[in-house]
């Protein structure tokens, strides 16, 4: 795992989680097509646009139900305090009007009850909405992944595509849990207490209004001065979290020589820079709260002192006082939450284009509807005139001829790695070739079934892939519904049944998330148990060896030389060791075919094969090694 | 999660000083309705527009007051949260680098990566909104009670019976939500896995032809997911209707008994509605509480991760009375060693007994699995073994202190790791006070001079991470320099050939020989022309010895030996 995309996947993560969080700020992404993606976006709603219809309503009446309580409750307010100036009056009769306030609570409860049982059905049907929906965009991407072709994955780091997959979809969903049922909500609200509020005093509306400016200017002014110490926090976390990785990936070396104290010294840096930076991003974050809190309260004060002057002037009542301290309030949230509600919309459409962005991506070559299946394979291959290169600038295959009979064994030899799995890609049709055709058994395989292709071919990679489950799974993975018989069968003939009985579970031992838990070379040799129980027609072998020692090395190749009888085979090695009964070498050098021929063919030629031969064994080398024999 | 809070300790000071702020804020708060009844009770009824305009004067002075504080408490607790990261960063990192390879083994070098960095900042995390938010609603419940108590003690029993009713209800509805929250994070953990699995492995899947079985797994996840998020979701939509029922029958109740005591008592309705706006912001402090707390779930995953590693202690510990050096330097031998790794059920090593000289070189040659890396790895001490004794300079290596010990040791692993900076500073790491002459001399011993000089900036040419810029052969000859410059009394060689060319190889070893004169060399190697040139060879084989001897004793005593030699010969015959 390199440092970018680690810190990418730590970075990814600190973004919104769940969406209960409270209001942070966040460097904002921008979308590029922002209508484009929320149409989009909103397609994936369409099926359920009768519930969201209901999700609306139901939304639109709690708002409306809160919004018209306060202002009944001030009835109430109003009555109690005529009745007490009466009394102060000394009016006769004077007395608290109870049936007249009871009648006003028994109103108020009732709208309480719709409001919040409204409000309840709108958040339950919307978990129900949002979640599927998710889950829909989650399987749609995962079905396009399998029908992207490896040009996409080669060419992009793993952590980028999951962190679209997981997060950026995870903040899709907690968008639409939250914050769009609380747009509609604010949005409800604000035109229903404007209303209200006018009805009540225009002129206490009026200064409202006017204070408003200020709580927009100053999260303006400060989200602008905390944007450079998040920045500088964002820094100083990749770079603690590079130090972290690069130290503990490298935990031998730093107790071979020592080096724990300096390496935590550095550590000690980079944590003072981040704390540094760190609180004070946190701390002009954190009076954004406070400052909004202040103007509200300006807010509050400017109603209390304006509304009893007008209350003396018989202009309102003291109830519509009560109500409209309740609409402030009410009225200064959604404005508040403007501004981040703004952001996470921001961010959810760039989320969501990302998404689409992979959506859209070239799928591969479709497949022929007439496309023809092998039942008994006999393992025939050629290359017409093949022509291939990863981009234009490059050729790298030009008019490759090949022609590989039932059972031969070609090797592919090369003093780099890069462009060996390149014959590899080209087999199993993970790439499309420029020009040409590739045959097996005479079909082009371009006009084969993918999955009948592939099915042809078993392979053990040079990195090893082996998943978190069983070691059984693992091998049996090599072919669907194999017996425990044959697993342990597979697993004798690659020599891995004796290490795999001293592990404490034996065949239930558990690969961990790194199976790390056992060494490369096991790991190798459990790749080749399940190469063999797959039994394909044509192997290739990417290295097949190279982390097994030529002691284990010779035992499989014992076991491949059966399990080659009557298979055609590509072997991709360093080892020249293992090449040696080709049948074919195919000699690449940077990532071109250069020369092709038998052993003894390549070794007369006296080219680059001849070269790299020679260059094994040393003269002395070979003198001792005569003498020994 | 509570046991990490007490790396708050050293800024306890600051925390209560947070908590006293936020509650003079809240006490603040809550004082603007009070001065509000003042403007209803005594302005309005008596018409009293001066004073009315003074009350409003005084309220922006308390409401100015109010967010000083909150400043302060702001300043404070952004200090403690980043304080807390800090020292929390540092404790598990540094605990870290004093573990042995068993714990590291135990846990893994990635998620060990995860927990010093995501996990941590997780928990952060949730302190700062602890402090910034979460404290808010106790210090608001305790304001409120104080001032509803001072206004009118009958009325606030309205209020002081309503609380515990609406904690019972958040705690009603997050006791159901939590442990749901915990198990969507792990599923979406699963989710997580699943799809890497399925990214890393495209080839393996492609070619195996497993792509329906990926889907599969990955649409059990999803709808696994998919079910919980639901359903804690629809947990979650009670929260805040029951909340506001509950906060809007409080003030009706507030309204009803409040009218009640106007009747009898001539309470004013100033308070009344100061009341309501107690109750008002009481249980918005709560309502705010509660959506916050299902924050601490994920957190808490994340704190039980740092814990776990906390909780590791090194088993490898220096004992306390170390013994400094031994008589003879360089002199490694092994007495009946015995060693397996923590769980397995067989020992990798069992009986291992040999002797490495200064002076001399020794190679250690075996199959997969035999064990070979694990025994250079106990000579640095990284293991401790079962039974048996190593010694090293004639001094037991449990007796040494273990930066002493691996200060006479040079190894060169078996995986080149090279670290962030130029390549200079890396050979340097074996020897921090290296001249560029002696540098210079160990990178020409290693055969890397070539291409450090082919390079733009040569010794001060800067490495990526990872050394991602440098070919595998040049990694491992850098590291070798590394090893060199160090000019240790014992160069433990981890199959460190590998990645080179035999041209390489040869002139390397050459070189070395000359160097390593004095010291002793222990080489693991799969070659056997590599062995062929070692004083003594001793050949593993599953764990135990199968010989030792020079090349020819071998070849005439030993059967694996034999073997290995035969396989490597296969080249030979074709020449």
């Amino acid at each position: 795992m390199n440092g970018q995309r680690a810190s990418q996947r730590i970075s990814g993560r600190q973004g919104r989680g769940q969406g209960f969080g409270p209001p942070m700020v966040i460097p904002v992404q921008k979308a590029k097509d922002f209508k484009g993606t929320i149409k989009r976006l909103m397609g994936y709603l369409r099926s359920r646009r009768y519930q969201l219809l209901v999700v609306f309503l139901t939304a639109l009446l709690s708002t409306i139900f809160s919004i018209v309580s306060p202002k009944i409750m001030g009835m109430a307010i109003t009555r109690l305090f005529e009745n007490v100036m009466a009394k102060y009056k000394g009016l006769p009769g004077a007395g608290i009007d109870f049936n007249y306030i009871l009648h006003i609570l028994l109103i108020l409860g009732g709208l309480y009850i719709f409001s919040s049982s409204f409000s309840f059905l709108q958040h339950y049907i919307m978990a129900g909405v949002a979640q599927k929906v998710v889950y829909d965009l989650r399987k749609e991407v995962h079905q396009k992944l399998s029908r992207l072709p490896l040009k996409f994955f080669d060419s992009r780091a793993y952590g980028e595509i999951l962190s679209r997959v997981i997060n950026d979809i995870d903040n899709i969903s907690s968008t639409m849990q939250h914050s769009l049922t609380q747009l509609i909500t604010s949005i409800v609200t604000l035109l229903g207490v404007i209303v209200m509020m006018l009805s009540i005093s225009p002129l206490m509306t009026l200064m409202l209004i006017l204070i408003l400016p200020l709580s927009f200017i100053i999260t303006r002014i400060i989200t602008a001065r905390s944007q450079n110490y998040f920045l500088g926090q964002q820094k100083a976390l990749g770079e603690l979290n590079g130090h972290v990785e690069e130290m503990y990936s490298g935990h031998l070396v730093i107790k071979a020589f020592g080096h724990e104290d300096r390496s935590i010294a550095k550590f000690d840096d980079i944590n003072e820079k981040l704390y540094q930076s760190g609180w004070r991003a946190l701390f002009i974050s954190g009076i954004i709260m406070p400052l909004m809190n202040f103007i509200n309260n300006i807010g509050y004060v400017l109603v209390c002192v304006v509304g009893g002057v007008l209350v003396t002037r018989r202009a309102i009542q003291i109830g519509d006082v009560q109500a409209f301290i309740t609409y402030a309030r009410q009225f200064s949230q959604p404005i508040n939450q403007a501004a981040n509600i703004a952001n996470i919309i921001q961010s959810t459409i760039a989320s969501a284009e990302r998404v689409f962005e992979l959506l859209d991506e070239q799928e591969e070559v479709p497949e022929d509807p007439a496309a023809k299946i092998i039942l008994s394979p006999k393992g025939e291959i050629t290359f017409e005139n093949v022509k291939f290169s990863y981009n234009k600038e490059s050729k790298l295959i030009e008019n490759m001829n090949i022609d590989v009979k039932q059972g031969q064994t070609i090797a592919i030899v090369g003093p780099t790695g890069a462009g060996k799995t390149t014959l590899v890609n080209l087999l199993m049709r993970f790439y499309e070739i420029d020009g040409g055709t590739i045959t097996i058994d005479g079909v082009s395989i371009s006009k084969l079934k993918r999955g009948n292709l592939r099915s042809l071919f078993g392979m053990v990679l040079q990195d090893t892939w082996l998943f978190s489950g069983t070691i059984r799974d693992n091998i049996a993975y090599g072919r669907e519904g194999s017996t425990e018989e044959e697993i342990i069968k597979a697993a004798k003939a690659a020599y891995a049944d004796y290490f795999i009985r001293t592990l404490p579970n034996g065949y239930d031992t558990i690969l961990n998330e790194e199976a790390s838990n056992i060494s490369q070379g096991q790991k190798q040799l459990l790749t080749i148990a399940r190469a063999i129980l797959a039994d394909p027609a044509i192997l290739i072998l990417d290295e097949a060896t190279s982390s097994v020692d030529t002691r284990t090395e010779v035992c499989i190749q014992k076991a491949m030389n059966e399990l080659r009888k009557g298979r055609t085979s590509f072997v991709i090695a360093h080892r020249l060791s293992t090449v040696r009964d080709a049948d074919l070498i195919l000699v690449m050098n940077h990532g071109q075919v250069i020369e092709k021929g038998s052993h003894n063919e390549l070794l007369a030629k006296g080219g680059f094969y001849a070269d790299l031969y020679n260059s094994q064994f040393t003269a002395g080398d070979i003198r001792t090694l005569d003498k020994i024999c | 999660m509570i046991r990490l809070f007490s790396f708050l300790k050293p800024h306890r000071f600051s925390v209560v000083l947070v908590l006293l702020l936020i509650f003079l804020q809240s006490l603040a708060e809550l004082y603007l309705p009070t001065l509000m009844s003042d403007i209803v009770d005594i302005g309005i009824i008596k018409g009293d527009i001066p004073y009315i305009l003074k009350t409003g004067g005084l309220m922006l002075f308390v409401a100015a007051g109010g967010m000083t504080c909150a400043f302060m408490a702001s300043f404070s607790s952004a200090k403690v949260s980043a304080g807390f990261g800090q020292i929390l960063r540092g404790q598990v990192f540094s605990h870290v680098e004093n573990f042995s390879f068993q714990e590291f083994d135990k846990i893994g070098t990635a998620s060990l990566i995860t927990r010093t960095t995501n996990d941590i900042t997780q928990v952060q995390q949730v302190v700062t909104m602890m402090l910034r938010m979460m404290v808010r609603a106790p210090m608001m419940c305790i304001g409120g009670i104080i001032m509803a108590v001072s206004k009118d003690a009958k009325l606030s029993l309205v209020i002081i019976v309503v609380i515990p009713i609406l904690v019972a209800a958040i705690f009603a509805v997050i006791s159901r939500s939590l442990p749901l929250f915990k198990v969507m994070q792990l599923k979406l953990d699963r989710l997580n896995l699943v799809l890497r699995e399925s990214l890393t492995g495209i080839r393996v899947i492609r070619a195996f032809n497993r792509i329906e079985y990926e889907q599969r797994r990955f649409d059990t996840a999803n709808l696994d997911l998919t079910g919980t998020a639901i359903k804690v979701n629809k947990v979650m939509a009670a929260l805040m209707p029951v909340m506001m029922l509950i906060l809007n029958f409080s003030i009706i109740g507030v309204i009803w008994f409040g009218s009640i005591r106007i009747d009898t008592e001539g309470i004013q309705v100033g308070d009344l509605m100061a009341f309501i706006q107690y109750a008002t912001q009481i249980l918005f402090s709560l309502i705010m509480f509660s959506m916050l707390i299902v924050m601490i779930p994920r957190a808490s995953v994340s704190a039980a991760r740092i814990n776990e590693v906390l909780d590791m202690t090194p088993e490898i510990k220096d004992i306390t009375r170390v013994k400094h050096t031994g008589t003879q330097s360089g002199y490694v031998e092994f007495k009946n060693v015995t060693f397996s790794y923590p769980d397995a059920e067989k020992p990798v090593l069992a009986g291992i007994s040999f002797e490495a000289r200064p002076g001399e070189i020794t190679a250690i040659i075996g199959g997969t699995g035999s064990g070979k890396s694990t025994l250079i790895n106990l000579i640095p001490r990284f293991y401790d073994i079962d039974s048996g004794s190593i010694l090293v300079g004639g001094v037991d290596v449990r007796e040494l202190p273990q930066d002493g010990l691996r200060l006479k040791i040079g190894l060169i692993p078996q995986k080149a790791v090279l670290f962030t900076g130029t390549i200079a500073d890396n050979i340097r790491y074996g020897k921090e006070d290296a001249s560029d002459e002696e540098v210079r001399h160990a990178a020409e011993i290693a055969q890397a001079i070539d291409f450090i000089s082919g390079m733009q900036d040569g010794f001060n040419a800067v490495i990526a991470q990872g050394g991602m810029n440098l070919s595998g052969g040049q990694k491992q000859r850098l590291a070798i320099a590394r090893a060199l410059v160090r000019k240790p009394e014992i160069y433990l060689f981890d199959d460190s050939f590998s990645a080179l060319d035999y041209k390489t190889d040869a002139k390397l070893r050459a070189a070395l020989k000359k160097e390593t004169i004095d010291a002793t060399v222990i080489i693991v190697t799969q070659r056997v022309s590599t062995a062929i040139y070692a004083d003594k060879i001793i050949v593993l084989d599953q764990g135990r010895i199968a010989g030792i001897g020079n090349h020819r004793e071998l070849m005439g005593s030993c059967k694996v030996y034999r073997e290995i030699v035969s396989s490597q010969l296969l080249e030979e015959e074709i020449a």
